[in-house]
């Protein structure tokens, strides 16, 4: 800061998932001025992908819903959805981002009437549900959306589908001929709360992942569990529909892995545990083996294992399995050794979970930060004075509390570098 | 506040409103309301609606407007008119898009929707905020370790003024002299550096923090902008928000005589390792020779109902980084490390690859003794019997962390039973979870054992001179944590923030962050309550209750139920309020029995007379009426959002949304009872272990309170199943309809109508 103090006492904060969220609200509500920028087209991000929370079992919608009520009442907070960061220059106090839009075919005319979603017969995959269903090619992304407007998937632009989309709509909400923009913004600090994606578990070739539909991952199962799922809430075997009441939840399925994630994601083991909690809840008379290197039930979350082992009917199982395999009879098994008891196993199911780790999904960064290995953000060393600051999962493998934890920090970070009191 | 009421109705008649209902009777019933402005539009969202509603206010025709359109979640921005109070009617998620089309009891939902808008635009004003006096911006830190010198830092770096309170005569805490942490920063391989030493220097610097040591706090009063705290040198500081960082202390290692502690001096705790590790060479106290094979016994007395219930999560990563301290300084030192599950979450796996790779030795296996010769025995699960392990020169125990939530040593506190329920947690945080059963043969489990509940010994950190006891309470396992994952700063006591290992066990790196975090809250509390502005969850909100103490009993419940310690009582015992610790959850307004407290915005009044609004049909109609009282954050979205997927419910029914059901007086029940409705409905959030309300007891407080009011039913001659409490969560948009149509016709075909109708 040798040319005289920040020049722009707003923070730009890139991601609109429960970090970039909490980050965005907490600096506004200390009155400073905000920018969120989320690259979907909704807010919510992964948590409002995910049925229950650990270890209380109870709904992330509840405290987006929270959030979102104190985002209506921010004056001094902008969301824009569907952008993306493309380019920074400038420094500390003093950025200028140019912000990268995409079309969602939809204006702030939209009502959320839905009259748009009925015109058309064309389907696409659902995004929300990970493509385990299909939607209207005009959709509201989930009934918790932020902002609550549909989005016309570009795959109709140009076809008949749009025009009855367009013909549909009594506000003049759809415009068709929206293209990819973009604008600058000029801020003092930026938060990067670029989040995470799962692991891909096709690189994981010896768990076949797509010899059987009833193989699914684990952000698949939090889908499958919600009531707003593909499956309205039932688990079951994808291939046939029938209750699912044998499960095998696979711990690591890629983490802890140098040829996949070198690191531990931290939150599989206790979203597994809260997975075979949604199967208990359903079936009296389920079963579900937990395989597993380690139980990483962190400081009080133990609580939450100690709870789930109490379950006569979930069973874990320490190892890693060698291999996923499909049956005579089409069912899926879990293939290894049980490293307890050195018995060889080969157990059929019929569903499998794999816990798949998190990856940071911020992949090439638009600007010069500092990376680890595994692609995490990470401040420079010794450099109490960046403007640029990471939170949430993008600065590493944390659960829903540390992200919120570290997304507030954030913001008190950002606030420091945009009035630079240091 | 203008003394006129001029209401201004706009009728929104988009979205298929219009198409499903008739929009001049809804256009007479403002008429009938004598609404002295009513206009309809087809779109009220667009711009030309919008301006119809701000052309009224600028031209001073109206002064309150009441919008008969979609929920009053959405469009918030569109219909925002700065400074005039508004009122929103659900005409369209939870009338015509729950509702069948042109039909004439989805006509009456309308109707009364507009009634009891225009009718709750009548009783209440728009909040004026309360804003008196002076107002510190100085942020006081209790505690100065890492985490309390970190926060010191963070919140003075953003300009605001820090007073620093330590304890003990130096700063650094317990943690001061260790060598190395575990490492934060790439390639995470190595241990780093302690960090105190150089932040007690940056903090001893800076010039907005005032360091006050061997000093504890002697007693805290006021709220947030408004603290007071007299501290134990005698000098008082104001104070506009606190952080507290009073961090953690090893557990008792005398009580795990079973792991060999007491009975040779060579074993050791980690936290003495690191006493060792920090003046260089470590030597065995019983010949002074340098051992050369370590054994580290992980969990001892921890993830165990006899000691510590939890895992104190540092512990691996801790013996890890001494084991490679070991190694460091001798590499011939043979290190073993003894555990049940290896638990390096996150990057810190690599730390474990590290050490592994330096040759550290890592055994599955629970350790069930240790004897004064140093054999260790533990349970190997493949063999399935207990292995000793000997020829061990030295043995650490990984004991826990325990919470300072109490100064240890200080007094033990004095509290009489009713304060006490304020520092032992109220929930059982191992309850079982709920299943759908158990499969032919198998039994249901007894719940986990758990440690015997206890009022932790030592003296109050801040010394609170509140109504509801001198502590920030303490929950599950005695720290001082928030009861919510995407809300950890969520403090019971508004403007006091707990941070590190206070609020859970955590490593440095994390307690760092947390710290700032604690701090951010601070600031922020600091920036709301100037303006009289709530702070979360009801954020900005600028409405307090307001006492009308010429009808107050002094009964004190208000006190007694207040979720945040907001209401002391004074010298006569009258509720004494203290706005900006408050939360505007309403919980006091419930628990009044005399209608003496309220909000500008919001009262019992106001409840009740929207009720009252509504055309109750005589019996001869057969048309019963069910009122919903339904919480705002989760009962009442679940409703919009069921109305979004175009579920269909009993069209009986009229919802009020309200700040929290512990906002509900019993009078309003027993009013709508005696105006006819023939059932009443508290919608709200999960109560008990799980519990989900963010003002703490909000559903549970409900259902105790309907607990009580069978008596009144009975002295009406009215069956209690006419009231009934519902859990709803957010996520019931699916269920919530079938559950309310189950409630109308168990009143239908089971109770019958309620013969208070007509009278």
């Amino acid at each position: 800061m040798s040319n005289g103090g920040p020049s722009s006492q707003t923070i730009l904060v890139v991601g609109g998932g429960i970090s970039g969220v909490s980050a965005a609200i907490e600096a506004a509500e200390a009155g400073q001025e905000v920018i969120l920028l989320e690259s979907t087209a909704t807010l919510g991000g992964r948590v409002a992908q995910l049925n229950r929370y650990f270890p209380k079992l109870c709904h992330p919608t509840c405290g987006l819903e929270i959030n979102y009520s104190r985002m209506k009442k921010a004056r001094n907070l902008k969301v824009y959805t569907l952008t993306t960061v493309e380019n920074v220059t400038g420094e500390r106090g003093n950025y200028t981002v140019t912000v990268k839009t995409q079309p969602r075919y939809v204006n702030a005319n939209c009502t959320a009437c839905g009259d748009c979603a009925q015109a058309t017969e064309a389907k696409v995959p659902n995004p929300f549900n990970y493509a385990m269903d299909e939607i209207s090619a005009a959709y509201l992304p989930h009934e918790m959306a932020f902002p609550m407007r549909y989005v016309v998937d570009g795959s109709v632009i140009g076809t008949p589908e749009a025009d009855k989309i367009k013909g549909a709509c009594k506000y003049d909400a759809v415009d068709l001929d929206e293209r990819e923009g973009s604008f600058d913004v000029t801020v003092g600090a930026i938060v990067w709360a670029t989040g995470w994606q799962p692991y891909d578990p096709a690189k994981l070739t010896s768990y076949r992942f797509d010899s059987s539909p009833d193989i699914i991952t684990n952000v698949e199962m939090e889908r499958m569990a919600s009531h707003d799922g593909p499956t309205g809430g039932k688990i079951v075997r994808l291939s046939d529909g029938a209750e699912a009441k044998k499960v095998a939840l696979v711990q690591c399925a890629g983490s802890r892995d140098h040829n996949h994630l070198p690191y531990c994601s931290r939150v599989c083991c206790l979203a597994s545990m809260k997975h075979a909690a949604y199967v208990r809840e359903r079936y009296a008379d389920a079963n579900v083996d937990i395989y597993y290197i380690d139980i990483r039930a962190h400081d009080k979350l133990d609580t939450f294992y100690q709870r789930i082992k109490n379950d006569p009917q979930v069973n874990f199982v320490k190892s890693k399995p060698a291999s996923i395999v499909v049956n005579d009879e089409g069912r899926p098994c879990v293939k290894g050794e049980n490293t307890l008891t050195r018995e060889l196993y080969e157990e059929p199911y019929d569903l499998i979970v794999l816990a798949t780790g998190m990856e940071p999904a911020v992949g090439a960064p638009p600007v010069s930060l500092t990376q680890d290995d595994y692609g995490f953000i990470v401040p420079d060393e010794g450099e109490e004075d960046s403007g640029m600051i990471s939170c949430g999962v993008a600065s590493g493998p944390l659960d829903v509390s540390m992200s919120v934890q570290s997304a507030t920090a954030a913001a008190l970070k950002a606030i420091q570098a945009v009035k630079g009191a240091a | 506040m203008t003394a006129e009421k001029n209401i201004g109705v706009y009728l929104c008649s988009g979205c298929s409103i219009g198409e499903q209902l008739d929009m001049s009777t809804l256009e007479g019933v403002a008429g009938e309301m004598k609404a002295p402005v009513c206009k309809s539009h087809e779109v009220l969202c667009s711009r030309e609606g919008v301006k119809l509603i701000s052309d009224d206010i600028a031209s001073g025709d109206v002064n309150r407007v009441v919008i008969g359109a979609c929920s009053p979640r959405v469009m918030t921005d569109k219909f925002w008119f700065d400074g005039t109070h508004t009122v929103r009617a659900n005409l369209r998620e939870q009338v015509v898009w729950s509702h069948p089309a042109g039909d004439e009891d989805t006509q009456a939902i309308a109707d009364d929707y507009v009634r009891m808008a225009i009718t709750q635009a009548q009783k209440t004003d728009a909040a004026e905020p309360w804003i008196e006096g002076e107002y510190s911006e100085t942020i006081m830190v209790v505690g100065g370790g890492h985490v309390g010198l970190t926060a010191a830092r963070e919140a003075s770096r953003a300009g605001y003024p820090v007073v620093l309170v330590e304890k003990a005569g130096e700063l650094g805490g317990s943690t001061k002299d260790w060598k190395k942490v575990v490492p934060s920063r790439p390639p995470y391989r190595e241990p780093e550096d302690n960090p105190v030493s150089g932040l007690i220097a940056k903090v001893k610097g800076d010039d907005r923090i005032r360091v006050v040591t061997g000093t504890t706090v002697a007693e805290t009063s006021g709220m947030p902008g408004k603290f007071e705290v007299e501290l134990s040198n005698g000098s008082t500081e104001s104070v506009g928000a606190i952080v507290v960082a009073t961090g953690w202390r090893p557990y008792d290692a005398t009580k795990l005589g079973h792991l060999g502690y007491g009975a040779s001096p060579d074993v050791v705790t980690n936290f003495e390792m690191e006493g060792m590790l920090a003046s260089g060479g470590i030597k065995r106290k019983s010949d002074g020779n340098a051992p050369k094979t370590v054994a580290f016994v992980q969990c001892a007395g921890q993830r165990d109902p006899e000691h510590l219930p939890y895992c104190s999560s540092v512990c691996c990563a801790a013996s890890i980084k001494q084991a490679m301290q070991l190694i460091e300084a001798d590499p011939d030192v043979m290190c073993t490390i003894l555990y049940e599950e290896l638990r390096t979450p996150g990057v810190t796996e690599e730390f474990y690859r590290s050490a592994q790779e330096k040759g550290v030795v890592f055994i599955k296996g629970n350790v069930e003794s240790v004897d004064g010769s140093l054999k260790v025995t533990y349970h190997d699960d493949l063999i399935g019997d207990d292995v000793p392990l000997e020829g061990i020169d030295m043995v650490v125990l990984a004991t826990g962390m325990i919470p300072n939530s109490t100064n240890p040593d200080g007094e033990d506190m004095d509290l009489e039973e009713e304060k006490q329920i304020y520092i032992k947690d109220d929930i059982n945080p191992a309850a079982p979870f709920d299943v759908a059963g158990y499969a032919e043969g198998t039994e249901a489990p007894e719940a986990c054992a758990r440690p015997a509940e206890s009022i932790p010994g030592g003296s109050s950190i801040l010394n609170l001179r509140y109504r509801q006891g001198p502590n920030i309470p303490i929950l599950a396992d005695g720290f001082s944590d928030s009861h919510y994952i995407c809300f950890p700063y969520e403090t019971r006591r508004t403007g006091i923030y707990a941070c590190g290992p206070l609020r859970r066990p955590m490593d440095s790196e994390e307690a760092a962050k947390d710290a700032a975090g604690a701090a951010m809250k601070a600031i922020q509390v600091i920036h709301g309550v100037k303006a009289g502005r709530a702070v979360h969850p009801r954020s900005g909100d600028l409405s307090y209750p307001k006492f009308n103490l010429d009808i107050c009993t002094k009964c004190r419940r208000c006190t007694v139920e207040c979720p945040f310690g907001s209401i002391d009582e004074d010298e006569e015992t009258f509720p004494q309020m203290n706005p900006s610790r408050c939360r505007r959850c309403g919980t006091c307004m419930g628990a009044c029995p005399v209608r003496a407290i309220s909000f500008d915005n919001y009262s019992v009044e106001m409840l009740t007379s929207m009720a009252k609004a509504v055309e109750i049909p005589d019996e001869f109609d057969e048309k019963p009426r069910v009122l919903i009282l339904a919480c705002q954050n989760d009962a009442y979205p679940a409703l919009d959002m069921a109305g979004i997927h175009r579920h269909q419910w009993s069209a009986h029914v009229r919802a009020i949304p309200v700040r929290c059901l512990g906002s509900v007086s019993l009078l309003c029940i027993s009013d709508a009872l005696s105006v006819g409705y023939d059932g009443i409905v508290l919608m709200g959030c999960k109560s008990g272990d799980d519990y989900q309300c963010h003002f703490i007891k909000g559903s549970a407080l409900a259902k105790e309170r309907l607990s009580k009011i069978e008596e009144t039913l009975q002295s009406m001659m009215l069956e209690k199943e006419r009231v009934a409490s519902m859990e709803v969560s957010i996520a019931d948009s699916a269920a919530v309809g079938k559950m309310i149509d189950d409630f109308v016709a168990n009143i239908v075909d089971n109770i019958g109508f309620n013969p208070f109708k007509g009278f």
